[in-house]
């Protein structure tokens, strides 16, 4: 009963939050709407990763394996075939759920570190193809694409709020579903939940079609927001490794710990870019003290707290 | 009669070079309780796991009403009607106990999003019947030992299953609480469902069982009624020995006045379950002391205490010194040297190299000369010495490893069940290998058995470990007739 209080004010305030968010264009520049955007888009990478390591116990160490492949999915065919943006978006996101099947079928096999490599080599795979045929992938220069989501700033970034609330609302309302509830079992403890009747293999390779499904929508997006698709923005492992650090450090298991853990990453990093080379440095520093002293995020540690109260 | 519910055949699991199932077949009918025992090793838990197709079995028949599941993945044998209680479980630590117990409620489903709204009040209902009704909101980790059991069991009902698999239903509570549970199973008897207990002994489950069914290594040994069972020539052999000439001696014969080991009102605590309670014993220089106990009696704590792995209230003493707030690896160079249950070789390495890694701290010059005389202990190690450790079969890693822990020149050596998953013919070389160990050397030993037969001939004097207590003391010769027929 608490829990279910409390999740009911957790909708209010999220949606006060978003509220607030969506006026932000009313009295901010330009400039820091296009980096909110970003983040934005970020924020759903780690949504979406969250659902696999939190809720199904997968840990991927290549989210920007599936965002990688919307992305560029997207931008290819847009940029080869001049299809309209929104059946570009469509086909990255399919794509990205192929490749999420690809990667549950592995991940049913295998445990723990030795799935976690195979996510590894998945995105250097898909890092050395884009570099390889870069006739039509743009190789190590990027990819053009001609579309773009809006011109304006601020539509753009109403956009990408109003993506991020909604993919949101989804994987949160998911993970505290019946459907959720199974995962979180069959993440933590596969044979016992398959002896009350789940078939485990189904429910994960769910999670991680549905992942990908956000991954690859997200990723498709912010190129098409972006203009270009190139391997440092959606493909590079440092990529992946902050999309991690966001999901940890906004709290494992909460979903939208996620994506307060991805603005925060990105917006600390801007905050201090006048350090230059040293803000990575100390973004990293912040991230992994919050880690070590707080290992259950920003959010998890609100939510510990309502959950004692 | 009525047809069984559940049927088993010529059941037969094998892991690599060993059978750990062979042949086996039980029958059990609605409204019946088979229990089924065996000593550690004996694959009663691997049969329970092949039933409910947590193990996919190599061959032989599982018919649940009828229908053959042999080989079917486990969720489908649930939805057949089998539910499993196990003794150990992660449960969901963020949700309730009674979202726990909607977890088991739920349809195996991706397309319903919300539960359906009388699964909250099944869910109650179970928790109610299995006494969980005051803790409903509790999150589990706030729980009791015995609750989560509760949870467990709640879990299982709640998918009504024909057929029940509990695995060890009374380990770690108390006589109370093992009453409660007593009647909850039989409650499914009184439903109609079948019952299989798979527990150590006849005499944890005596009180409610239809019928015992024993196994030892993976085969049939007997089957009747408890009582049947229990005057069962085979089944008294394996747990208590046959005729056992035993060398003890007289502990007066000891000159040391102060033992070398002295454990004094030790009490270890896992969590919520006691694990010992005031254990007492000592052991003199010299002298070779068995500890016998079931699993789960205590011998593993036991031990890790006096190694400094595991925190214990309580006094160990060592030579006259206290061994609290030690390192374990300040007490293993003191001389006391623990060779555990799970063997711990480097797999990968050479016998060789395992052997050199337990003799580090030893001169080249003593080092050979102990290697030189380990091989002669144990002549087979001598011929395995490039092989890796991980391809020796298990008598052999098991010889290796005491090889290992004698290289350490160990003033006390712990052996802590030795003879696990070994067969016969191993077990009279490894017994030979202590006899020698014992005759030839003033060696210390504290040698923790389930296998009565292997602990007591060397053994100068037995402790019986049961439910975490010490419950008898002696000397090897009184043990069948005083001890005995606790361990049945």
């Amino acid at each position: 009963m608490i829990g279910r209080l409390f999740s009911a004010r957790l909708t209010w305030v999220a949606l006060a939050i978003l509220v607030i968010g969506a006026t932000l264009p009313l009295y901010v520049t330009g400039y820091i709407l296009g980096i909110l955007t970003l983040a934005y888009y970020f924020g759903v990478f780690a949504m979406a990763w969250d659902l696999l390591f939190g809720f199904a116990g997968e840990v991927n160490f290549g989210p920007t394996f599936l965002v990688g492949l919307g992305a560029y999915t997207a931008g290819i065919i847009n940029a080869n075939w001049g299809w309209p943006m929104a059946a570009c978006v469509l086909a990255g996101a399919l794509m990205a759920v192929g490749g999420g099947v690809l990667l549950a079928l592995p991940a049913l096999k295998l445990k723990g570190p030795y799935f976690g490599l195979v996510t590894l080599v998945a995105v250097l795979l898909l890092q050395n193809f884009i570099v390889i045929f870069a006739g039509i992938t743009g190789g190590e220069i990027g990819l053009t694409v001609p579309d773009v989501l809006f011109i304006d700033d601020a539509a753009n970034y109403e956009f990408a709020l109003g993506f991020m609330a909604l993919s949101g609302a989804i994987l949160f309302g998911l993970s505290r579903s019946p459907i959720g509830l199974i995962l979180q079992a069959s993440g933590q403890d596969a044979v016992e939940t398959a002896a009350l009747g789940f078939n485990v293999a189904k429910h994960k390779l769910a999670a991680f079609c549905v992942s990908a499904f956000f991954s690859g929508t997200a990723g498709a997006l912010m190129i098409f927001y972006l203009g270009t698709a190139s391997v440092g923005t959606v493909v590079d492992i440092a990529v992946g490794v902050q999309v991690i650090i966001a999901a940890v450090l906004g709290g494992r298991r909460t979903i939208l710990g996620a994506a307060v853990g991805a603005i925060f990453l990105i917006l600390a990093g801007e905050a201090l870019r006048p350090l230059g080379e040293l803000s990575t440095f100390v973004v990293s520093a912040v991230a992994l003290a919050v880690i070590l002293f707080f290992p259950n995020g920003f959010i998890g540690s609100l939510l510990r707290v309502g959950e004692r109260s | 009669m009525s047809a069984p519910l559940l049927e088993v055949s010529g059941l037969t699991k094998r892991f690599g070079g060993l059978v750990a199932v062979k042949g086996i077949g039980l029958e059990i009918r609605p409204g019946e309780i088979l229990g089924l025992i065996g000593p550690n090793g004996s694959g009663k838990s691997t049969v329970m796991k092949l039933i409910m197709g947590i193990e996919r079995p190599n061959a032989g028949m599982v018919k649940v009403e009828g229908v053959d599941v042999a080989g079917w993945p486990s969720h489908r044998i649930a939805r057949q009607g089998v539910g499993i209680v196990f003794q150990h479980s992660r449960p969901l630590h963020r949700q309730t106990v009674l979202e726990n117990i909607k977890l088991a409620l739920l349809p195996d489903s991706l397309i319903r999003l919300f539960a359906d709204p009388e699964v909250e009040s099944k869910a109650i209902a179970i928790a109610e019947r299995v006494g969980l009704g005051a803790v409903l909101h509790r999150r589990p980790a706030t729980l009791p030992f015995a609750d989560l059991r509760r949870m467990e069991l709640a879990k299982a009902v709640a998918r009504d299953p024909k057929i029940v698999l509990v695995d060890e239903p009374f380990a770690g509570l108390t006589s109370g609480e093992v009453h409660d549970f007593s009647n909850l199973i039989r409650s499914f008897r009184e439903e109609g469902r079948a019952v299989l207990l798979v527990d150590h002994n006849v005499k944890s489950v005596s009180a409610l069982v239809d019928r015992v069914k024993a196994m030892y290594l993976g085969e049939h040994i007997a089957e009747g009624t408890a009582e049947e069972v229990m005057r069962d020539e085979t089944v008294r052999r394996v747990y208590l020995g046959g005729a056992i000439t035993t060398a003890a001696r007289p502990e007066a014969s000891f000159k040391d006045a102060e033992p070398l080991l002295k454990v004094e009102d030790v009490g270890v605590l896992y969590g919520k379950a006691q694990a010992l309670e005031k254990v007492s014993i000592h052991v003199h220089e010299g002298e070779f002391v068995s500890v016998v106990g079931l699993n789960g009696a205590g011998k593993t704590t036991l031990f890790n205490a006096i190694s400094g792995l595991v925190p214990y209230s309580g006094t160990i003493g060592w030579g006259g010194t206290a061994l609290a707030g030690r390192t374990p690896a300040a007490i293993a160079r003191d001389g006391i040297v623990q060779c555990p249950e799970t063997r711990e070789l480097f797999g990968d390495m050479s016998v060789r190299e395992n052997l050199d890694l337990g003799g580090q701290h030893l001169s080249k010059a003593e080092r050979l000369e102990r290697t030189e005389w380990l091989f002669e202990l144990f002549p087979i190690i001598k011929a395995r010495q490039p092989q890796a450790a991980k391809t020796l079969s298990g008598g052999e890693q098991q010889m290796l490893a005491i090889a290992r822990a004698l290289m350490m020149k160990p003033r006390l050596l712990i052996l802590d069940e030795p003879t696990l998953g070994l067969a016969p013919v191993i077990l009279e070389q490894l017994s030979k290998a202590l006899e020698k160990l014992r005759q030839t050397t003033s060696i210390t030993v504290l040698l923790g058995e389930q296998n009565v037969t292997f602990a007591l001939p060397h053994a100068d004097r037995v402790y019986v470990l049961e439910h975490a207590r010490i419950i008898w003391e002696g000397d090897p010769g009184r043990f069948a007739k005083e001890a005995g027929a606790g361990l049945l």
